[in-house]
């Protein structure tokens, strides 16, 4: 999961929010700022751990949450960005051989 | 740089692999393709196949010079929905099919001109009729590296990280 997909959702940055003027904050804390279900919560929880943007921390019951500073540097960013940008070109270069493999064995089948 | 495992080990086949170092005026993209070599080669020197793939899928992409031989020159413009356009052109240094282009590129929409990067994209062959590409950029300064990205054909695509920032300011208070 990266960074950019990860804050493309307005739940998750609204918790980036949370954690940002918080600091520190339990699982069950964050669950109550929103109207949506525990479950949905930690599924946003997950990607953004999953993303590097939050860590997680296991204090006996509870589990604490906070903004990663290491990932969230300018320079990850601009990396995340750029293999972004390089991947949706990429994904659609993928369609185009598809069409061209495609192409080829139609040609092949012709010439028999 | 548990992080930077962590990136690897989520990067699966046929992901996106950018390699730089902060401070440095390169970057190398690598991604992998379920196609020959050939085909690969093709998508890059080929002015049908380009604007199919070229550039953010938010801009259409028309290309207005693609001459593939060493010394030719390339211009491609993207254009977005309110019509702007953003040029962008270069040399093609060398061109060896199907395994190496070498080619300048620029940015026509900087205020200035001249922020040239040389790109050396490379085609291998791998098992299974698959290709490793591998694109490295050597820019002018490590300002012109970073500083591609966040231009404005980017806005987009920055619109989110604007938010971030947003958000760190607010932790810095």
């Amino acid at each position: 999961m990266d960074i950019f997909v990860a804050l493309s959702d307005p739940t998750r940055r609204a918790i980036l929010e949370i954690l940002a003027s918080s600091g520190e904050l339990p699982a069950t804390d964050i669950y109550e700022h929103f109207s949506a279900s525990p479950q949905a919560i930690s599924q946003h929880l997950k990607v953004l751990r999953e993303a590097n943007l939050v860590v997680m921390e296991k204090h006996a019951q509870k589990h604490l949450y906070s903004l990663n500073p290491y990932t969230l540097s300018q320079f990850e960013i601009w990396v995340q960005q750029t293999r972004q940008r390089w991947e949706e070109s990429f994904q659609a270069l993928d369609k185009v051989l598809e069409a061209e493999k495609q192409k080829l064995v139609q040609g092949e089948q012709e010439r028999k | 740089m548990s992080l930077e495992r962590k990136r690897r080990e989520m990067a699966g086949q046929n992901k996106t692999n950018v390699a730089a170092e902060p401070g440095k005026q390169e970057m190398t993209i690598t991604r992998e393709f379920d196609a020959p070599r050939e085909l690969v080669f093709k998508a890059f020197t080929d002015p049908g196949l380009v604007p199919q793939w070229w550039g953010p899928g938010r801009l259409s992409t028309l290309v207005d010079k693609l001459d593939a031989r060493s010394g030719g020159q390339w211009r491609f413009i993207n254009q977005d929905p309110d019509g702007n356009e953003y040029g962008f052109h270069g040399v093609y240094h060398e061109i060896l099919a199907p395994e190496r282009i070498i080619d300048t590129f620029e940015f026509e929409g900087l205020p200035e001109k001249g922020h040239v990067s040389l790109d050396t994209a490379l085609f291998d062959v791998l098992p299974g009729n698959r290709t490793r590409l591998t694109i490295q950029s050597v820019f002018r300064s490590v300002a012109d590296r970073d500083g591609m990205v966040m231009s404005g054909m980017e806005s987009g695509l920055s619109e989110g990280f604007e938010r971030l920032d947003e958000i760190l300011a607010k932790q810095k208070k």
